[in-house]
């Protein structure tokens, strides 16, 4: 099971409505966040292209933040979900200087936060709070290794890119470009 | 919410008191008792309510846990206002009730002896008698028409029915005016109907949707958005015309960069290219159409040529996107657009627009209009209301006679005194609108306030209008009362319910009661024959075969279409639209009788002085208007607004990203507090672009005093459009100052 998000980036409008569903989904203190809106545009008037798109972690197949956490707070859970053991993090910071994403924040409680597929929704066969809650629906999430997924159908009949290919992480959120 | 054995239990054994059971004590301690997943499971209930954050009122499921706290509020699945999916203003809503800024008691104000005035905190009864003490005294000296309604928003029903029975009609809401009356008055000069909210457009089947300013995607109108979306998917052509790049406009096929205020221009050009190619639906003009020949004429030099002249949009470009709509049509949808007052001649532009959609057969064609069904429920009984002798279009004798509702500006200027009125409004009460910033002019709408003998301000947040009232009421926000139901018109008719999810915080209270007990006050007893609400809203839902008990059940109740009444025209049938003519009026025989154009016609609009440039201003996603200024969850999101900066002119100011300057106007006028520079190629540079609701000054809104800055201060010049009364209000430019100007602003 490998879990995965794909983000079509010709629907989202930015609303940021994935952003307060995370919010209220995971009790995230207000002022912080999990899932934040990125607006890149090119060009200069009047011609222009302005991409949109929802970011969080990438629940990336090679990640930093597990292999430099020193305690084994960062872990990877069921399906390939990134996971943080809240009370085996020291909060040492050592993960959020790791991601090339800046996906994880310290929570004011001490230890280091961020998305978690919302696995807990997951477990029970729902969709993460931003996928469910979307607008334009321009989230699709679910299991690559089912080719009948909404991810897998997806990402076979669109052009795709992920995030800082570069930085070799393999990452599992993919934006549809 | 019951207080079982079991919750006493547990409470005591982590060592609290009993005695603190129910409060935000007992609150922590079952939270960290439980954890929120197990809490979730455990204790979960769910209440229908429908959304109060905007007007769109997507009907929506609020969850509470078993201490009574709303954890979320999440979109009804069968609403087809959001289909399960809310907005993120509608998802983050429970911060309107966490809002710790809440108005929590009611406040009259009281003149101490040196004359110092302040608010008072006074009990519900004492509030009630000065309110009906200001309003009897009213109605003996001048007649009860001079107490008048502004409102926007669920509450307002229940107030306008205590107006009418004491004997006004003088309700208004700024949401015509202000914003979409000129689309309804063009949409009735030429289809016969206006089209209401939510809009019948079938976004969703749609080939082609060409939007006309209108910034879908940052204004959050979810049903459209959701639409919008799934368009997309489908491959529909979206033309975005707008000075500004939206993210509308990024999402385009096409996207006309038009110079402002020169929208009349384009549209005339694409009629005439739509009738000259031969690209309109020939069968639907001449089966269901009115002065076809007529308008040909009149479009005969409106080439794109002509056009390119003066919008900046080139001619080839005109040509290929009339033959985008036609070649989608009548799958095609020339978006009317909600706020529309822009230039005075707004209604004009929406005839335009409305012609357009009729040369291309749209309207009640799938992928199109479609037309709406709705059910309207009877009202609980009561007398008649007495007949008012005299209302606010006394003060405008022969104007605005095509406006089918009153108008908040109209109602404003009639406060104000002359010697040519009869009727000077004398009271006020304002139920959730924040006139300050909804009404252009502030200068003006102070002005009538001083001459008010009577300011009664309903709203949950202490917004900038609660300063000038003499008696404020604080209602509880949507997540805490009932309402009136909301019956909506769209695909199919849906019942919606809005119940409380948990009791009101504070000393606040629903409109529903408020009304009543003022009316009780008011000696109108026999308007409110009924004990609550609960019993009004059983008594009407059994009128149509449903109850309160099972609209708890559902929440949202879908009823069937009236079965003779088709989604869209019937290809083989005659229709009787309800113009003068019974045909789609492409010359509008109703505005030619008021001495207006029949047609619509394109006149220059004044172009920024040097150095000034046009205030263009909209809506974001996360936020309504001003009333979500101070929301903790959407503040979040965005805590400020910015001005928008082409590079080019950032150059010439010498502006970079980030810097606060304050922006003049060329009146003078000053906004009170500085706004931050974002440097954009997605603006043009003979304008600026700013978020409107920021700018706020009153200390007691804690996240957003001083916050950003306010568009509705630097909206000084308004441009009465003549045929309904709406206010044009973007004939505004503004300069730049990086220091602070000597002069305050208006708030």
């Amino acid at each position: 099971m490998r879990y995965a998000m794909a983000i079509d980036t010709k629907k989202c409008v930015g609303c940021s409505d994935c952003v307060v569903a995370c919010q209220t989904e995971n009790d995230v203190p207000i002022g912080y966040c999990r899932d934040w809106v990125v607006e890149v545009t090119d060009g200069t008037y009047p011609q222009l292209e302005t991409e949109i798109r929802s970011e969080r972690c990438n629940h990336c197949d090679n990640s930093p933040c597990v292999r430099c956490c020193p305690t084994g707070a960062s872990h990877y859970a069921e399906g390939g979900i990134v996971l943080v053991t809240k009370n085996e993090c020291i909060g040492c910071g050592a993960c959020i200087q790791s991601c090339p994403y800046d996906a994880r924040y310290t929570h004011p409680d001490g230890y280091v936060d961020k998305c978690t597929f919302c696995m807990h929704r997951v477990k029970k066969g729902m969709e993460p709070a931003c996928v469910a809650v979307c607008p334009t629906k321009c989230m699709y999430f679910g299991d690559l290794d089912d080719p009948n997924s909404p991810v897998s159908k997806i990402l076979k009949t669109r052009k795709f890119k992920v995030l800082a290919p570069e930085a070799g992480t393999k990452p599992n959120v993919y934006y549809l470009i | 919410m019951k207080t079982t054995r079991r919750d006493f239990i547990k409470i005591s054994a982590l060592g609290l008191g009993a005695a603190t059971i129910g409060g935000s004590v007992a609150t922590a301690a079952t939270k960290s008792f439980f954890g929120a997943d197990k809490l979730n499971k455990l204790m979960t209930k769910r209440t229908a309510t429908y959304c109060e954050v905007c007007f769109w009122q997507c009907a929506a499921w609020a969850y509470t846990d078993g201490a009574d706290n709303i954890k979320k509020v999440i979109g009804h699945p069968d609403d087809p206002h959001c289909n399960g999916r809310l907005c993120p203003r509608g998802t983050g809503g429970v911060g309107m009730y966490n809002d710790k800024d809440r108005l929590k008691t009611p406040l009259i104000r009281v003149t101490d002896k040196n004359g110092k005035q302040t608010f008072r905190e006074a009990s519900w009864d004492e509030a009630f008698d000065v309110i009906a003490q200001g309003m009897k005294k009213i109605a003996q000296e001048h007649g009860p028409e001079c107490v008048a309604l502004f409102t926007h928003g669920s509450g307002g029903k229940f107030w306008g029915h205590l107006l009418k029975a004491y004997g006004s009609n003088n309700i208004s809401a700024p949401s015509y005016a202000q914003c979409r009356g000129p689309r309804e008055v063009a949409w009735q000069g030429t289809f016969g109907e206006g089209l209401g909210s939510p809009e019948p457009i079938d976004i969703r089947d749609t080939k082609c949707l060409v939007l006309i300013g209108s910034h879908l995607g940052e204004n959050m109108h979810n049903g459209q958005i959701q639409e919008m979306s799934d368009a997309i998917d489908k491959d529909a052509t979206i033309i975005t015309v707008d000075p500004r790049f939206s993210t509308a406009a990024s999402h385009s096929k096409y996207w006309l960069p038009i110079k402002p205020a020169t929208d009349i221009a384009l549209l005339l050009s694409w009629i005439h290219v739509l009738i000259n190619q031969g690209w309109y639906d020939k069968a639907y003009v001449e089966k269901h159409t009115y002065g076809f020949e007529l308008l040909k004429t009149h479009v005969k030099d409106f080439t794109p040529e002509w056009a390119y002249g003066i919008t900046t949009i080139k001619p080839d470009v005109i040509r290929k996107t009339a033959r985008e709509m036609f070649n989608a049509a009548p799958s095609v949808i020339v978006h009317p657009g909600r706020h529309v007052t822009w230039y005075g001649d707004d209604t004009q532009r929406l005839r335009a627009v409305a012609i357009l959609n009729a040369l291309l057969g749209s309207w009640g064609r799938r992928g199109g209009f479609y037309l709406s069904d709705g059910i309207s429920l009877p009202q609980f009984p009561h007398p008649p209301y007495p007949k008012p002798k005299r209302n606010w279009k006394d003060a405008f004798p022969g104007q605005y006679n095509l406006a089918d509702s009153a108008l908040a500006n109209g109602i404003c200027d009639a406060t104000l005194p002359a010697a040519s009125r009869d009727c000077t409004i004398k009271g006020w009460i304002v139920n959730g609108t924040n006139l300050i910033f909804t009404l252009p002019n502030i200068e003006n709408t102070k002005k009538a306030i001083e001459n008010l003998d009577l300011l009664v301000v309903i709203d949950t947040m202490p917004m900038e209008i609660t300063g000038y009232a003499d008696v404020i009421l604080p209602e509880c926000t949507y997540l805490e009362r009932y309402d009136e139901l909301r019956t909506s018109r769209h695909r199919y008719p849906t019942i919606a319910l809005r119940e409380p999810a948990v009791e009101p915080q504070y000393n606040s209270k629903p409109g529903w009661w408020m009304a009543k007990q003022l009316g009780h006050k008011l000696g109108l007893d026999e308007y409110f024959k009924y004990n609550d609400i609960e019993e009004v809203l059983d008594w009407q839902l059994k009128q149509v075969g449903s109850s309160l008990d099972e609209m708890k059940r559902l929440g949202v109740k879908k009823l069937d279409r009236d079965a003779f009444a088709p989604l869209y025209f019937n290809e083989n049938e005659a229709v009787e639209f309800f113009t003068n003519t019974g045909k789609i009026e492409l010359y509008a025989t109703s505005f030619i009788n008021e001495g207006f154009d029949p047609m619509p016609k394109y006149t220059p609009h004044p172009e920024p002085p040097e150095g000034y440039y046009r205030l263009n201003y909209g809506r974001a996603p996360m936020h309504t208007f001003s009333r979500t200024a101070n929301n903790p969850n959407l503040t979040d999101l965005m805590d400020e607004n910015t001005v928008w900066v082409n590079p080019k002119v950032a150059k010439v100011w010498s502006l970079e990203n980030d810097q606060y300057v304050w922006l003049e106007n060329q009146d003078g006028v000053v906004t009170s507090f500085p706004i931050k520079v974002r440097v954009t190629e997605r603006i043009r540079w003979d304008s600026v672009y700013m978020v409107h609701g920021f700018g706020h000054k009153n200390e007691k809104l804690s996240r957003a005093n001083g916050r950003g800055a306010s568009d509705s201060e630097l909206i000084t010049n308004v441009m009465v459009d003549p045929i309904m009364g709406g206010t044009g209000m973007r004939g505004n430019f503004v300069t730049f100052h990086t220091k602070k100007p000597a002069k305050g602003g208006l708030l």
